[in-house]
């Protein structure tokens, strides 16, 4: 019930009861699973299942003796994206350690714990980029997309308990997932490694986040619905598809952890990389698109460049992006036509990405000297620059003869990560470098000059990481073409794998330098929080939370 | 079953493809769009720092915020 100032107490609503309903059942089947399971590795994780149901539960009864969850129509859940905050940069310095970590292990092997099976690279690696991509990533987009269409749509989120569900329900997620990893629970689906449990877990709170975003555009009061929005929904609604048919499986036992997949052969591995590209296209880049056409206008004060431009960009990404998942497949037993289309498909992205580059750039036009004296604007533009270098070098990558050096080098880690540390990482940073100071009402980040350490620092790290494996991937596909001349190969496989060393070496410091600059971040921002920020930036005076406070 | 699907997505289905992005097109370079998509375009700058309200202004969003 609605009161005439628009607050709202949800004691005992339905909601709340259903969502009290689906933890009181998750427990009892965790409980089940502890007592009968049929694998050993599924009776370990069912105590944290459990354990997390109960968390869910006393969280839950706390909420509703306490009066239910608070919606004030009035103002906007700020407390969700501050929550949302801190997960994010938790889970960012997670995952980029786990990935310092494995990138020593490369370099030095003996870093692999023969006496803890956890430590081994197997299982590390989907740990390390499930964190980023996943935890780190999809923490980011939750809060930003809840923030943003919040903001656009000039109406509180919708749903009243339910964006709390698909927060807590998302950490969880990853939680199980996470643990399931280190002791050997996966579907060896790469970047979609969760088995059947934890898969219709996410299913469900991605569902829910979709009614929730969908709810708050519905209730919008504004007419027209902004286009980071439309990113947003497209990237919620596509990866909801593709998690879905990616993980059609059947469960070996309700209670056990080992499913087999709906498909086999050629069709799973086409399933699998058009899923896979899929959620680089539509969780790495159209949801952080969102991010660009809302955080960049608004730290610089400037409209988008040409909104027309985004409309173009917008629906030729979405048309183009979901055919190029083949190119994943060249030179196998996927029928050449079809990997003829993944490649062509590919080449074609390249003027939505561009288009999309030059908008988000060009959205500096009058505002370029921001550039010089705003360190997140300039961490803003780095990221669409390095959007603009990934997206060049990816659709080079898919050029099937190209791919035939490329291919199962480290030229493609270097790609990825040119991609994730400079596009994602850093859009991502300097959206949380916006949203600290506007959402905890601070006149600034606590140090101008720390943000600065973090873009320089992180840079160069970014640089090291990919310069050193274009180095090691190229060597390793051109020694591995090389013919002598009895038509012999010239070098044996160990040859290419000592000549890494250095290039891992290097590597492992860029991710060191990298890691250490979100190290930076997160003092910078337990500062700011803290209300230890003295310095005035203009920069974020301007925003109108802090002129309604003056 | 492929047989049929196959030919419906290189016919019909590529068409519609086709048809759909022609009319996001359409609907993104309209000249009468020009004013809507202007003040679109500075949707970020021009928030409040308060939901807008049922029977409210955006002059009366202003005074409450």
């Amino acid at each position: 019930m609605i009161s005439a100032h628009g607050l709202k107490r949800a004691g005992s609503d339905p909601s709340t009861a259903i969502v009290l309903l689906i933890t009181v059942l998750g427990a009892l089947w965790a409980l089940f699973a502890a007592a009968y399971a049929p694998d050993a590795a599924m009776r370990g994780q069912s105590w944290l299942i459990l354990g997390g149901f109960l968390t869910g539960i006393i969280l839950l009864v706390g909420a509703i003796a306490g009066g239910g969850v608070v919606t004030d129509e009035r103002e906007y859940n700020e407390s969700l994206i501050k929550a949302g905050v801190i997960a994010s940069l938790f889970w960012g310095v997670a995952g980029l350690l786990v990935g310092v970590v494995i990138a020593f292990q490369l370099a030095f092997p003996v870093l692999n714990l023969e006496a803890f099976g956890f430590t081994s690279f197997g299982r590390l690696r989907p740990l390390h980029t499930s964190a980023v991509i996943f935890a780190f990533g999809g923490n980011v987009l939750i809060a930003t997309s809840f923030y943003v269409v919040q903001r656009t749509c000039r109406t509180r989120i919708a749903g009243g308990i339910w964006p709390w569900f698909v927060f807590w329900g998302y950490q969880f997620f990853i939680l199980i997932a996470a643990s399931g990893y280190l002791i050997g629970i996966t579907q060896g689906k790469e970047y979609a490694e969760p088995e059947w449990y934890a898969d219709i877990w996410l299913t469900l709170v991605w569902v829910v986040y979709l009614l929730v975003f969908l709810g708050t555009l519905w209730k919008r009061k504004e007419p027209h619905i902004y286009v980071a929005n439309w990113f947003y929904l497209a990237f919620i609604v596509t990866i909801a598809v593709l998690h879905v048919i990616n993980n059609l499986a059947m469960p070996v036992s309700w209670l056990g952890s080992r499913s087999y997949s709906a498909f086999a052969g050629v069709q799973d591995a086409l399933t699998q990389w058009w899923y896979g590209h899929n959620a680089v296209g539509f969780f790495l880049t159209a949801g952080f698109l969102g991010i660009m056409y809302y955080f960049i206008p608004k730290r610089v004060n400037r409209p988008v460049y040409s909104y027309r431009l985004s409309i173009i960009h917008f629906w030729s990404l979405i048309f183009i992006y979901i055919w190029a998942g083949p190119h994943h497949l060249h030179y196998t037993a996927l029928p050449e036509w079809a990997q003829t289309l993944g490649m062509t498909f590919s080449i074609m992205l390249w003027m939505p990405s561009w288009g999309g580059m030059i908008n988000g750039l060009m959205t500096l036009s009058g505002a370029w000297d921001k550039l010089r004296t705003d360190p997140v604007v300039r961490m803003l533009v780095m990221s669409v620059a390095f959007y603009g270098m990934s997206t060049f070098e990816g659709p080079v990558m898919s050029i099937r003869a190209v791919n035939a050096l490329s291919h199962y080098t480290d030229w493609t880690i270097g790609h990825v990560h040119s991609g994730a540390l400079g596009w994602v990482g850093f859009v991502s940073f300097g959206a949380l470098y916006c949203l600290v100071p506007w959402l905890w009402k601070r006149k600034g980040m606590y140090s101008k000059a720390l943000v600065d350490w973090h873009f320089w620092i992180a840079t160069i790290g970014i640089l090291l990481y990919i310069t050193s494996m274009w180095t090691a991937g190229i060597l390793q596909g051109l020694w591995w073409r090389t013919y002598n001349a009895l038509g012999f190969l010239e070098y044996s496989f160990v040859e290419t794998v000592e000549a890494m060393y250095i290039p891992y070496i290097i590597r492992a410091v860029g991710g060191v330098l990298y890691l250490a600059g979100a190290l930076i971040m997160v003092y910078n921002v337990y500062r700011t929080v803290r209300g230890d920020a003295v310095e005035v930036d203009e920069n974020v005076i301007d925003q109108p939370a802090l002129e309604a406070a003056k | 079953m492929y047989e049929i699907l196959s030919t419906f997505a290189q016919t019909w289905g590529l068409l519609i493809f086709v048809a759909l992005f022609g009319a996001a097109l359409v609907y993104a370079l309209w000249p009468r769009n020009q004013a809507r998509f202007d003040a679109a375009a500075s949707a970020p700058l021009t928030e409040n720092d308060t939901p807008a309200m049922a029977g409210e202004t955006e002059d009366e969003t202003h005074v409450r915020a």
